[in-house]
């Protein structure tokens, strides 16, 4: 087995020569992706090259490696308070997405409705798209107020009896605003009691999870989606949480693993990968909202500072997200100014950064065309120190002037 | 114990060299693909990288090079995303009886939808006939799907006299190579195929990625909807490291192919002809148009479970049939397409070789092999020397 060496300090904070000198780097775009935390690869590698057995292999170095799967899928099911046979390991949180509303609106008898919100990741809008050109299906979409949220009342006042699915994100991934899931799960809840054929509720926590509580034990949740990748886990995994009586019809078929839920031979580094970075996202959990809060406040005070500042983020948002906008500022200028100076945030979200085209989530909060294209994301680790955020908020400040006096 | 792994058609190893172009993925360089900044540059950068180079390897163009979340995924994608895109050409699809499960559960699945489906038999060797296809080929066929090489008893099916064919007429063919990607070499010109899956750890790649390759002007319905990626073929935030490691696989197969299979294929016909010298065994499959690195044989009055135990008991780790349906009880769909009895296809043990195998290890099974059968024969009722 090769020697796996593991850099301990932490790349976002990096030491970076460029033409300037020596300067320091500071990774702002924790909502895009995360690296993998050391322990995570510390725990991953062993799966590669020397227990690298096939779960379904009838040997030793197979059995080896399905009881991994299974300490693996227990230990991330007792985290969640749910049952192991209810986790279905994935490719990521883009096919937990697609397997929950996808999966769900094919195992039904006929095409029904889906309630969906205006700012849902492109994974689960286009799904509901696709539904809807091909399969005959209905989507309502909520609107949201100027804080990111959708009001309960107007999800009560959807609900019609050809409702067969409800999917809304707890955290946003551009905005961070968090929906208030004990009111929607209190609605649907509600519903049902009044209903032959249950409304199931999906919830994309990808941005959410391991970051802001959430309580599968005590809501009405039926399918709830989580990403590897956003936690300090390795991309290529995520997994669904799939309520035990929810049928789902695979996205993929084949040898059955997963419990029928998605074929293909186990991701097993990964799905360790995952398990470990839940755990060390679990054990930080009660200082971890704490002091991402504080580093929020920090920085946002002091970028507010700035003349023509304005936050797109709600105050009662998740911790780790800040939305941002510089009036007479092209983000993607900016961006590109940071970038020089190693400073690295987003503009809107990184799936859709690639296109050419407003974000519809700051469409949804209201904001006109000119605003959205100023937006630009900051994503926080509980890993940065102060210091950090005061030296790329020094950066900010002055790239900020710097593009107002050239193209001001 | 140090295990002789005998069981490479299920899965390897992730090579030395592949872990380390895989690693800076995960730390130094993790930025998101889609991301326009530094840090997503530098992944993207390794991303199209690994992508020209396994579209080389397989003589495809870059953008016909689609990664998945592995070989099941793969063959997924091409199947019911063929077959939902070309629906309005016609409901009928061809493929074998022997197909990986991967294969004929979507077939199934599109069966149930309306699809009609053909399942052509092999002959007692395995091998798929060119003119039957030919015959089962209808106005209305829109797909055709036949593995390259059977995960199973490794035999090679004639991909590109069937690809002649439905290139002629008009009809898309897929090709799982997810078994012969590292042992044959692989071109999807000279094959004829329109879409080829691959899967990264059954050649010392990471598992969890695999790769579709789709020939230009083929378009699929995606099975998995959302972001831009993979040219809106395969949604979902690419898994660099897991891409970049197949991709280093893959060339490193590829460059190694002519030195390392002769040796693997002796080692193999080693443990065939030392194997067919216990009685009543026999040899599953052509022996002739067979991968490299496989055996299959049925060794009668055993059942293959006892077999396994014992061969696992003493450090050789082995199977019955495709890793996926071991905990089966039923018989090898594949052994019975060959015409195989219960009893026979019950005693079936598959053995399949890796690059890192030596004669040694190979001296070993021969001695520990007979012994034990004898050992089990003795105890089978049914069983008379």
């Amino acid at each position: 087995m090769p020697k796996v060496s593991v850099t301990p300090q932490l790349t976002y904070a990096r030491i970076n020569k460029n033409k300037e000198g020596i300067c320091l780097e500071v990774y702002l775009d924790h909502s895009a992706t995360t690296p993998v935390d050391p322990e995570v690869v510390e725990a991953m590698a062993p799966y590669w090259s020397l227990h690298f057995g096939n779960p379904s292999s009838p040997h030793r170095l197979g059995v080896e490696a399905e009881s991994v799967l299974t300490q693996c899928r227990r230990f991330i099911a007792q985290t969640m308070q749910v049952n192991p046979n209810e986790i279905v390991f994935t490719s990521g949180g883009t096919e937990s997405n697609n397997l929950a509303i996808l999966g769900y609106a094919r195992a039904q008898y006929k095409p029904g409705r889906i309630i969906t919100t205006s700012i849902e990741h492109p994974s689960v809008l286009n799904p509901i798209s696709y539904l809807r050109a091909n399969l005959g299906w209905q989507a309502t979409k909520l609107p949201v107020n100027s804080h990111g949220k959708i009001d309960p009342a107007d999800l009560a006042g959807a609900i019609s009896p050809d409702t067969s699915l409800v999917s809304i994100m707890l955290v946003n991934n551009e905005i961070g605003s968090i929906q208030d899931l004990a009111a929607i799960s209190e609605i649907i809840a509600a519903a049902n009691r009044k209903r032959r054929q249950k409304i199931v509720f999906h919830v994309d926590a990808c941005q959410a999870f391991g970051t802001v509580p959430i309580d599968l034990a005590g809501l009405q949740i039926d399918l709830l989606s989580i990403s590897s990748h956003k936690i300090f886990g390795p991309k290529g995994i995520g997994l669904l949480y799939v309520k035990t009586g929810i049928h789902l019809q695979p996205l993929l078929f084949g040898g059955g693993q997963e419990g029928g839920l998605r074929s293909g031979t186990e991701n097993l580094p990964a799905i360790v990968g995952l398990a470990k970075a839940v755990q060390l996202a679990m054990t930080g959990f009660p200082h971890r909202a704490p002091a991402l809060a504080e580093l929020r406040s920090r920085l946002v005070t002091r970028l507010m500072q700035i003349p023509g500042t304005f936050c797109n983020s709600p105050p009662d948002g998740a911790p780790h997200i800040v939305s941002i906008r510089y009036e007479g500022v092209k983000a993607e200028v900016l961006v590109h100014f940071l970038e020089q100076k190693g400073v690295y945030l987003s503009m809107g979200a990184a799936c859709s950064s690639r296109k050419n085209k407003a974000s519809h989530v700051l469409q949804a909060i209201g904001l006109s065309p000119d605003q959205a294209s100023s937006t630009v994301r900051i994503g926080l680790s509980p890993k940065l120190s102060p210091e950090q955020i005061d030296y790329a908020c020094d950066i900010i400040e002055a790239s900020v002037r710097e593009v107002r006096d050239i193209y001001g | 114990m140090k295990v002789v792994y005998l069981d490479h058609a299920a899965t390897t190893p992730v090579r030395a060299e592949v872990i380390e172009a895989m690693l800076p993925y995960f730390r130094d360089k993790f930025g998101n693909a889609s991301s326009v900044y530094g840090f997503g540059r530098e992944a993207r950068k390794a991303l199209d990288d690994a992508r020209q180079k396994t579209a080389d390897i397989l003589n495809a163009g870059f953008n016909e090079i689609v990664f998945t979340g592995g070989g099941s995924e793969a063959n997924n994608l091409a199947i019911k995303g063929a077959a939902w895109e070309y629906r309005h050409k016609g409901g009928h699809i061809i493929t074998s009886g022997i197909e990986h499960h991967a294969v004929l559960h979507p077939m199934q699945q599109l069966e149930k939808e309306g699809y009609e489906v053909t399942y052509l038999p092999v002959d007692d060797q395995g091998l798929i006939s060119v003119e039957e296809f030919a015959n089962a080929v209808r106005e209305d066929t829109i797909l055709v799907s036949f593995m390259h090489a059977n995960n199973e008893i490794g035999v090679i099916e004639p991909i590109a006299q069937i690809g002649a064919i439905t290139k002629e007429r008009g009809i898309l063919f897929h090709t799982d190579a997810v078994q012969a990607a590292g042992m044959l070499d692989i071109d999807v010109k000279k094959l004829n195929v329109d879409m080829l899956s691959l899967s990264a750890h059954k050649f010392y790649g990471p598992k969890g990625v695999g790769a579709l390759y789709v020939r230009k002007g083929v378009r699929l319905v995606p099975l998995i909807h959302g972001g831009s990626h993979e040219s809106r073929r395969r949604a979902g935030t690419e898994n660099v490291a897991g891409i970049v490691g197949l991709a280093k696989a893959l060339e490193l197969a590829d460059a190694e192919r002519e030195a390392v299979v002769p040796k693997i294929q002796r080692l193999r016909d080693r443990l065939i002809d030392g194997i067919l010298q216990i009685p009543n065994t026999r040899l599953n499959g052509s022996r002739e148009q067979r991968l490299p690195n496989n055996i299959n044989v049925s060794i009668e009055f055993i059942e293959g479970e006892s077999l396994l135990l014992n061969l696992d008991l003493m450090g050789i780790a082995a199977s019955s049939g495709s890793a996926c349906t071991s905990g089966s009880l039923d018989p090898s769909h594949v052994l019975m397409a060959l015409g195989l009895t219960h009893e026979v296809a019950h005693g079936s043990l598959r053995l399949t070789l890796g690059r890192d195998n030596t004669d040694a290890e190979i001296d070993y099974v021969l001695e520990i092999l007979p012994p034990i059968v004898q050992r089990l024969r003795e105890m089978s009722p049914l069983y008379s020397s």
